[in-house]
């Protein structure tokens, strides 16, 4: 049946939900509608795709998640409907759900024999229309078309009640199916797209009123343009109005643009974390990290490594903000280091990350993304912000981590030496103190995919310290700046990644997010400030048992040294996986060394991440997003030892975990989860 | 014999299948999947199953042998192997893969590798018996045959039936 064609000639057309001549004769709806089926399990797949063609449907099936999203991309209106199962390798099922939602706005059905609610709750708010528990029978595909036809109806409403606008006929996004349960009638697709309209008016509300906004469809291009437009614009400066500007679209209104920009921020923030498969999403950033990062590394290792890649971070300090950012990201471990790699977090995110060189270059958003995956985006233009302040954004950021609410006074030391020379340097917030910048993105558990908020972590951090006030304090006061962004980081990302890691990454919060738009949407969005605030608490501790401080990559609030200003270059992997000494937990501070390439190519690299699959969020960050100045990172005093995977890995975590328990960062991130989900279905 | 008492026979020998629990409705799905446009769909799912268990097997003991235990993986490893399990109804398969994982998650080593143990055996149980299982369906499969062969493959089941109830 093609769709397409019909929802072109629909838009136009009144209410009448019936497909016009197309593929499919509409009397023999729903035969032919044209499922893609993704399952790793080759047994399942051969008995979904079976039952679907016994169902009359054309099926296409895949192994992969990636293949998936390649043939969604080739052929955006080649399916009517996508059918994914939950755990998959390298990308999951929840990903690749977030990428449909993005870019094409096709129904995803997720499937999984794990029935948790946990489970089936994260579905729900990545906008899956529906959630099958295996084994899955004749029954329960037979009405999966009813997804399809509601999704169409939405659209057809809207464009009958505003007038089109958006880039056109294109389907109304994802995000209105999660109101709708498999089981809903026609009464409920009234009812749960009133919901939804609720909701959007409740999320987008600015200066428009009731009127309900015509969906727009974030065609790939469109969001392409998106993402260049925020890149352009720099991360911490990418506010929906000049987003909108820059973008130059008729027809599409700056709400549409806010709430895409936070779906983009969340995705950013998620795909760190989800990261451990994101290997492909990085465009091997961190190879070499990877294998050596497990679990920490992985949403530590994001940030660290992101700081690592824009601050020449050293391994180390990397190694260490990983551990540091454990607490959530070990847990998670999903995000190994390797993950940042893939990210291209680090590429993209700090691609002007230069540290040392004192030029403060903002992180390309795009690598933010990847390194800070699961912090919110709204801290990403903060965080690049400051990472630009305290220049060492990486460097710093993972020094922060690292320096963990320096505990020891060795720690401290290297850790104020490296904020200090970060905060010296550009401190993006012009924090004085910035602490280094927090790594937040590494350590939050989520490889710092979200690399403009690793950035802006970072640069926060480090930079802020003063607070402009904006939301991020990065660890600015704390000496463990690193420890900030780490522990910010988990808890902004909701990934629980354990953002109560660094003490210094307390400093986050509030401190400095220069831009004032940027805070202002970073705290919309993110409802990560509140991680912020508990770590400001830790960063009261200085004297914070966190491992990272050992690991030398304490970074003292106060950093506003530049010292750490270390050339990010994000060279993919260049985390320092290799370049970082083990010194975590060795309170090394001393230097700083900027893994390999730093990565955050500042400036250079640009973004160019390679994480494909991020994919145009890589262009998103890409620029510059993050521009974290790179001050991170650079100081050959502080070490930041990024936690090699040889780090006891469990020691952290558990220092980390702990920490998190103890501390609001369950909560923070329980909390982000549930606020930042709804947002991805923010009707645009 | 007549062709319907083979069929007969034939649903009547994968009956103990299901009432000892070797298999689940799963198993009746696959069955009801089967048609003209696939005849031999079940076989071939099955067929599947096999070579998709004996590699998620091996990466499994594999992994058994390290030192030590990466308790992580080889959860994700279960994971697969039941959800491949579960794709064809393996009842008494899946069901220790459910104890194998609790042990993984308690991070008990020498419970996995006892489990482990007892899956494998009740793998090559359910392995056999479907084997056979197909064995009769083959003879009782509506084809040329002689009356004679019929005859045959009447016994062949009848046979089987009576060694299933030993």
């Amino acid at each position: 049946m093609n769709l397409t064609k019909e929802k072109k000639s629909m838009s136009t057309a009144s209410s009448s939900v019936g497909w016009k001549a197309g593929d499919v004769v509409p009397d023999q709806f729903p035969a032919g509608l044209r499922v893609l089926v993704v399952d790793d399990e080759p047994t399942w797949l051969m008995v979904l795709e079976k039952m679907l063609r016994n169902c009359l449907y054309e099926v296409t099936k895949c192994n992969r998640a990636e293949t998936a999203l390649s043939l969604l991309r080739e052929n955006k209106n080649g399916y009517d409907i996508v059918i994914s199962d939950v755990h998959m390798p390298e990308m999951d099922g929840f990903e690749l759900l977030e990428h449909i939602g993005l870019e094409m706005d096709v129904p995803v059905i997720m499937m999984s024999a794990d029935g948790e609610k946990n489970v089936v709750m994260k579905g729900v708010i990545r906008g899956a229309c529906d959630y099958l528990i295996k084994p899955v029978g004749m029954e329960a595909l037979k009405n999966i078309w009813q997804h399809v036809v509601r999704k169409k109806r939405n659209v057809w409403k809207h464009l009958e009640q505003s007038g089109s606008v958006e880039e056109g006929d294109r389907q109304q996004k994802q995000s209105e199916d999660v109101d709708h349960s498999s089981s809903a009638n026609a009464g409920n697709r009234r009812n749960s797209k009133k919901r939804k309209d609720e909701e959007e008016d409740a999320e987008e509300r600015d200066d428009t009123s009731t009127l309900k906004k015509p969906r727009v469809v974030w065609s790939v291009e469109l969001h392409q343009q998106f993402v260049a437009a925020v890149n352009q614009l720099g991360i911490d400066k990418a506010v929906p109005k000049k987003i909108l500007e820059l973008m130059n679209v008729p027809g599409l209104t700056r709400e549409n643009v806010a709430s895409h920009l936070q779906k983009y921020r969340l995705y950013l923030r998620r795909s760190s974390g989800v990261s451990q498969h994101q290997n492909n999403l990085n465009s091997g950033f961190i190879t070499p990290q990877e294998a050596t990062y497990g679990p920490l590394s992985s949403l530590n290792g994001l940030d660290l490594q992101t700081l690592a890649a824009t601050g020449q971070l050293p391994a180390q300090s990397l190694a260490t903000l990983q551990a540091a950012g454990i607490g959530r990201s070990v847990v998670k471990s999903r995000i190994p280091m390797p993950i940042v790699d893939q990210r291209n977090l680090f590429s993209f995110e700090f691609p002007k990350l230069r540290i040392g060189d004192g030029q403060q270059q903002q992180l390309s958003t795009g690598k933010p993304m990847n390194l800070l995956h699961g912090i919110p985006t709204t801290l990403e233009p903060k965080q690049l912000a400051n990472l630009h302040h305290s220049a060492q954004s990486l460097g710093s950021m993972n020094m922060q981590v690292n320096a963990h609410g320096s505990q020891g006074g060795q720690n401290n030391s290297s850790l104020m030496q490296i904020s200090q020379s970060q905060s010296r340097g550009q401190t993006l917030n012009e924090a004085t103190g910035n602490h280094v910048p927090t790594l937040l993105p590494s350590s939050m558990a989520q490889p710092i995919l979200s690399n403009p908020v690793v950035g802006g972590v970072l640069a926060r951090n480090g930079l802020t310290e003063n607070g402009r006030g904006t939301e991020y304090n990065l660890v600015s006061q704390s000496s463990s700046m690193l420890n900030f962004p780490l522990n910010s980081a988990a808890e902004l990302s909701n990934n629980s990644f354990p953002l109560g890691t660094s003490p210094g990454i307390s400093s986050l919060t509030s401190k400095g997010v220069p831009q004032e738009e940027v805070s202002s949407e970073i705290k919309g969005s993110v409802g990560f400030m509140p991680s912020y605030d508990i770590f400001s608490d830790l960063n009261q501790h200085k004297s914070h048992d966190w491992e990272l401080h050992n690991v030398g990559m304490t970074f003292n609030a106060s950093q506003q040294n530049n010292s750490l200003q270390s050339n990010l270059d994000i060279g993919p992997s260049v985390l320092s996986h290799q370049g970082f000494s083990s010194s975590r937990r060795t309170g090394q501070n001393s230097n700083i060394s900027a893994v390999g390439k730093p990565m955050f190519t500042a400036g250079d690299a640009s973004e160019r991440v390679n994480a494909q699959d991020v994919g145009h969020f890589n262009t998103f960050f890409a620029d510059n997003s993050v521009r974290v100045k790179s001050e991170i990172v650079s100081d050959a005093n502080c070490q930041i030892n990024i936690f090699p995977e040889q780090f006891g890995q469990e020691d952290l975590m558990s220092t980390l975990l702990k920490q998190q328990q103890q501390g609001h960062i369950a909560s923070a991130e329980n909390e982000f989860d549930f606020d930042g989900y709804p947002l991805d279905n923010m009707p645009v | 014999m007549e062709r319907n008492q083979l069929h007969r026979l034939v649903a009547l020998s994968r009956q103990p299948l299901f009432d000892q629990g070797f298999l689940d409705e799963q198993f009746l799905q696959l069955e009801e999947l089967q048609d003209d446009a696939n005849p031999n769909f079940v076989e071939e799912v099955v067929t599947l199953y096999y070579r998709d268990s004996a590699r998620l097997i091996l990466n499994i003991e594999q992994a058994l042998e390290r030192n030590p235990l990466d308790f992580n993986k080889l959860d994700i490893l279960m994971h697969q192997f039941k959800g491949s399990s579960s794709s064809i109804g393996a009842k008494k398969v899946k069901a220790e893969c459910t104890f194998f994982r609790e042990n993984c998650r308690a991070g008990n080593g020498e419970g996995c590798i006892r489990t482990f143990q007892q899956l494998k055996k009740e793998y090559a149980t359910l392995r056999k018996k479907l084997e056979a299982y197909f064995q009769l369906r083959l003879h009782a499969a509506p084809s040329e045959k002689s009356v004679a062969e019929e005859e045959m493959a009447g016994i062949h089941l009848k046979m089987f039936l009576v060694s299933e109830a030993l």
